[in-house]
C-alpha cells in the first residue's frame, strides 16, 4: 500500500531517479518553427524518417486542405485557432509540462487522488516522473511478448510506418481519407505520431489493449492518428484515454481514428476523454476536432463506447460505415459538460449492406452554462434490405443556464427499414435529490448516484475498469454543478 | 426525543401553512396525526425532514438535544430521522441495494462507525424484506422503477428497516394499499417498534390504527393541533368527521 508514501518522499525519490538515469541530458526540445507550408511538411516527414509515399500523402492532403474552408458549427462557438502560429512539431517524450511535482495543480492532484490513480501513477500522467517506472517496464515487456505470441502488433505509429509499411500503406485514409473534412486533411498533412495496431485472422486479443500499456511513447502531440484493423474473424478491445486530467499546452486537437473491421471481425472500442475543460469562467481549454470512423465488412461489428468530460470545444462523431452484410455498429455515449463547455458529439450509420443493423444510445449531461448537442444521422441506402437502427437520444439538465440539443437525422431509401428514434429531456429531479437526502446521502452524492444510474446503460458497455473509473469521474466533473 | 414548540411555516413566499404547532414525542411512542385535507399535515413532515421550499417564521424543533432546524436535509437522516414518503421517488439505474448500501455507509460514517462489510450488509437485506414480503428481486432493481404502488410503500418500510431510525414519520403510508398490502406494512411497522424508537403516522384513516395502535391521536387543522387524545379519538373521528371538534372549541 502507498500510503504511508508522502510527498517528501515522493519528492525525494524523484530527484534520485533523475540523477539515476541522468534525466537533465536529454532534455532537449526539438521543436521546429511555427507556421505551416509544404517545407514545414516535407521537414516532418523527413525527422521521421518516412518513406516517399507518405510524404506524398502528407503533401496531398496538406493541398486538398489550403482548397477547404473551415467548418461553422451551429450551437458551437468558439475562437478559430490561427493555423500559421503552431508549431507542427517537436519530439515526442521530450516535452515535460511541468518542471517538479511542486508545480503540479493542487486542484489536479486532489481530483487524480479522488480518482484513486497511485502517486507513481500520477507522476507519470504529470509528466513529473521520469520515464523510467520499472514496474511499468516489466508490466509493459511482458505484455508485448505476449501479443507478440499471438501474432499482434500494437506499437505506436511511427513505428508502424518504420516495421510494417505495407500494413500501413493499404489500410490508412481507407476509412477517412484525407479529402474527408478541414481537420482530418490537416491531420493528414501533418500528424506526428498515434497508435497502430493489427490483429491477424482469427485471433482473439487476450487482453483489452490500452495506450496505457505503451511506455516512453508519451506527447503523442496534438495531431494524433490511431489506426485499428482487425483481420478477418478476430477480435479486440481497445481503450483510448484515460481519467486522469489532461492538462496541455495544446490548445487544438485534431486527431484522425480509423477502425476496420474485415469479414467476422469485431472493434471494441471505448473511449474516456478528461482534456482540460478551461476554468470556471469559460477560459482556457481543449479545442477536440476529432475524426472517428470504422468500416465494417460482411458479418462485422463495430462498438464504440465514449465517456467525454473534458475539452472546452468537443466536436465527434464516431462512425460506423456498414458495408458488409449482416455488420452491426453500435454508438454508446455519454457527454457531461459543465461551466461554459461545448459538445457537439454523435454518431453516423451508414447502411450499404443487406440486414445490417445499428444501436445508438446517447446521454448528454449539462450543467452550469454549458452548452450539449447530440448530431447524428442514420443512413439507409438503396441497397440495404432489412437494415434496421434504434436511436435513443437522452438529455439531462443539471441547471437553468444548461442547453441540451438533439439534431437527430435519417435518410432512409430503402423501404425495408425499421428505424426507431426516441428522445427525451429532462431536468434531474430536486425530488430525487431530496430523497437521496432524507436517506442520509448529501447533494453531491445524490447528483453523483442519479447521474451514474442515467448513465448506466452506456457504462455497462465498457470494460469494468474502465466503467469504474468513468463512474467516478462522472462524479468529480459534476462536482458543485447544480443551480 | 421530539420536542415541537410554536412552529411557524409557510410555502416560500406564499401562504402560512403551519401556524402554531407544539407536539412532543417521546421514545417508546407512537404518534398518529389525522386531520382533513390541507390541514397541514404533510408540510409538517417536510418541514421535519428539511425539504426545501418551506420556510420556518417561528418555534424550533428540538431532536434529541440537536436543533433540528439548523441542520441539513442529510445531516437530519443522519441523526435518525426518518420520512416514509406519501409518492416514494423512482431513480432509474441506481438499485436499490447500492443505493441503500451508500445510504448506509454516509450514516455510519456520520455516527463513526466502521462501513457495514458485504456479508453483514446482505444478510440485514434478507431480514428486512422478508419484514415486508419485499421480494428478492425487487431489491436488485431500480429504486422505485416499475414498481406497484405497494411494492413501493413496501419499500419504504424495507429501508426503514435498514436505517433503524430514531424517530420514523409515516407520510400516509397507508394510502393506496390494499388490505393484503395494509397488513404485512403494518406488521412490519409494529416489529420495528421498540422502547428506543418514535413513530408518527400521518394518515386520513382509522383504519390504519386498528394495525399499528397508537399512543396519542393528534388533530390537525389549520396548522395547529386542535385537539389530543387516546386511539378511540380515532374511532370517534370516522364516525363523526372533524368539524364537531371545531364547533367543540368555538364552545
Amino acid at each position: 500500500m502507498m500510503s504511508t508514501y508522502t510527498e517528501e518522499d515522493l519528492a525525494k525519490n524523484l530527484e534520485q531517479q533523475e540523477y539515476k538515469y541522468g534525466f537533465t541530458s536529454d532534455f532537449n526540445s526539438e521543436t521546429i518553427p511555427v507556421g505551416l507550408n509544404e517545407d514545414i511538411i516535407r521537414l516532418i516527414s523527413s525527422k521521421k524518417d518516412e518513406p516517399e509515399w507518405l510524404l506524398e500523402r502528407r503533401l496531398q492532403a496538406f493541398r486538398a486542405w489550403e482548397e477547404m474552408i473551415e467548418p461553422e458549427w451551429a450551437h458551437v462557438n468558439y475562437e478559430k485557432p490561427d493555423f500559421q502560429a503552431i508549431s507542427y512539431y517537436s519530439a515526442p517524450g521530450q516535452k515535460k509540462k511541468y518542471e517538479s511535482w511542486d508545480d503540479v495543480d493542487p486542484e489536479m492532484k486532489e481530483t487524480m487522488k479522488k480518482l484513486g490513480i497511485s502517486l507513481e501513477e500520477q507522476q507519470r500522467l504529470t509528466g513529473t516522473a521520469v520515464d523510467f517506472v520499472v514496474d511499468s517496464v516489466s508490466v509493459a515487456t511482458s505484455f508485448k511478448e505476449k501479443l507478440a505470441e499471438l501474432g499482434i502488433i500494437f506499437c505506436s505509429f511511427s513505428e508502424a510506418v518504420q516495421n510494417h509499411p505495407e500494413l500501413v500503406k493499404k489500410y490508412m485514409g481507407t476509412v477517412v481519407p484525407h479529402t474527408d473534412n478541414f481537420y482530418a486533411a490537416l491531420n493528414s498533412a501533418v500528424f506526428t505520431d498515434g497508435s497502430f495496431c493489427y490483429i491477424p485472422k482469427g485471433v482473439r486479443c487476450p487482453m483489452e489493449l490500452s495506450t496505457y500499456f505503451r511506455i516512453n511513447e508519451g506527447g503523442t502531440g496534438q495531431f494524433e492518428r490511431t489506426l485499428v484493423v482487425a483481420d478477418e474473424g478476430s477480435y479486440v478491445s481497445y481503450l483510448e484515454g484515460c481519467t486522469a486530467p489532461m492538462r496541455d499546452e495544446n490548445q487544438l486537437h485534431a486527431a484522425v481514428v480509423e477502425l476496420i473491421a474485415l469479414d467476422d471481425a469485431e472493434i471494441k472500442y471505448s473511449t474516456v476523454q478528461n482534456w482540460y475543460p478551461g476554468n470556471k469562467e469559460g477560459v482556457g481549454g481543449v479545442y477536440n476536432f476529432v475524426t472517428k470512423r470504422g468500416l465494417c465488412e460482411k458479418n462485422a461489428k463495430i462498438s464504440w463506447t465514449q465517456v467525454e468530460t473534458g475539452s472546452a470545444v468537443t466536436w465527434k462523431y464516431p462512425s460506423c460505415i456498414l458495408k458488409g452484410d449482416n455488420s452491426i455498429g453500435e454508438f454508446y455515449s455519454v457527454a457531461v459538460t459543465n461551466n461554459f463547455q461545448q459538445a457537439d458529439t454523435g454518431t453516423k450509420m451508414i447502411h450499404l449492406g443487406k440486414n445490417t443493423s445499428s444501436t445508438i444510445i446517447s446521454k448528454g449531461i449539462s450543467a452550469g452554462q454549458s452548452q450539449n448537442t447530440y448530431r447524428g444521422l442514420v443512413q439507409i441506402h438503396a441497397g440495404a434490405e432489412n437494415a434496421r437502427n434504434r436511436s435513443e437520444c437522452d438529455s439531462l439538465l443539471l441547471s437553468d443556464r444548461a442547453g441540451a440539443h438533439t439534431f437527430p437525422y435519417i435518410e432512409c431509401k430503402n423501404s425495408t427499414a425499421k428505424i426507431e428514434h426516441e428522445a427525451t429531456t429532462s431536468k434531474i429531479g430536486e425530488d430525487q435529490i431530496f430523497y437521496c437526502q432524507q436517506r442520509g446521502i448529501d447533494e453531491e452524492k445524490a447528483i453523483g448516484l442519479i447521474v451514474n444510474g442515467y448513465c448506466k446503460e452506456v457504462l455497462n458497455h465498457m470494460p469494468m475498469e474502465f466503467a469504474v473509473e468513468a463512474q467516478k469521474l462522472l462524479e468529480i466533473s459534476l462536482e458543485n454543478s447544480v443551480g | 426525543m421530539l420536542t415541537i414548540k410554536n412552529l411557524h411555516a409557510s410555502v416560500e413566499e406564499g401562504a402560512e401553512i403551519l401556524k402554531g404547532l407544539n407536539l412532543e414525542v417521546k421514545a417508546g411512542e407512537v404518534h398518529a396525526i389525522m386531520g382533513p385535507n390541507g390541514s397541514g399535515k404533510s408540510t409538517l413532515a417536510s418541514v421535519l425532514a428539511g425539504k426545501d421550499g418551506y420556510e420556518v417564521t417561528e418555534g424550533s424543533v428540538d431532536f434529541d438535544g440537536a436543533d433540528l432546524l439548523d441542520l441539513e436535509a442529510e445531516d437530519r437522516a443522519k441523526e435518525g430521522l426518518f420520512l416514509a414518503f406519501q409518492y416514494p421517488v423512482e431513480i432509474p439505474g441506481v438499485s436499490n441495494v447500492n443505493f441503500l448500501r451508500t445510504a448506509m455507509n454516509e450514516i455510519r460514517e456520520y455516527r463513526k462507525e466502521d462501513k457495514l462489510s458485504a456479508k453483514d450488509f446482505l444478510a440485514k437485506v434478507k431480514v428486512a424484506s422478508n419484514l415486508v414480503e419485499l421480494n428478492d428481486k425487487l431489491s436488485g432493481r431500480s429504486v422505485n422503477v416499475g414498481f406497484s404502488g405497494g411494492e413501493k410503500k413496501r419499500n419504504e418500510i424495507f429501508q426503514m428497516a435498514m436505517l433503524e431510525p430514531k424517530l420514523a414519520i409515516l407520510d400516509e403510508t397507508d394510502s393506496g394499499l390494499d388490505i393484503d398490502a395494509l397488513r404485512i406494512v403494518s406488521e412490519g411497522v409494529n416489529k420495528l417498534r421498540n422502547k428506543d424508537n418514535a413513530i408518527i403516522l400521518i394518515t386520513h384513516y382509522q383504519r390504519l390504527l386498528e394495525y399499528i395502535q397508537p399512543d396519542f391521536v393528534h388533530v390537525l387543522s389549520d396548522g395547529k393541533i386542535i385537539k389530543t387524545g387516546g386511539k378511540d379519538l380515532a374511532l370517534e373521528l370516522e364516525e363523526r368527521g372533524y368539524d364537531w371538534i371545531n364547533e367543540e372549541i368555538a364552545q
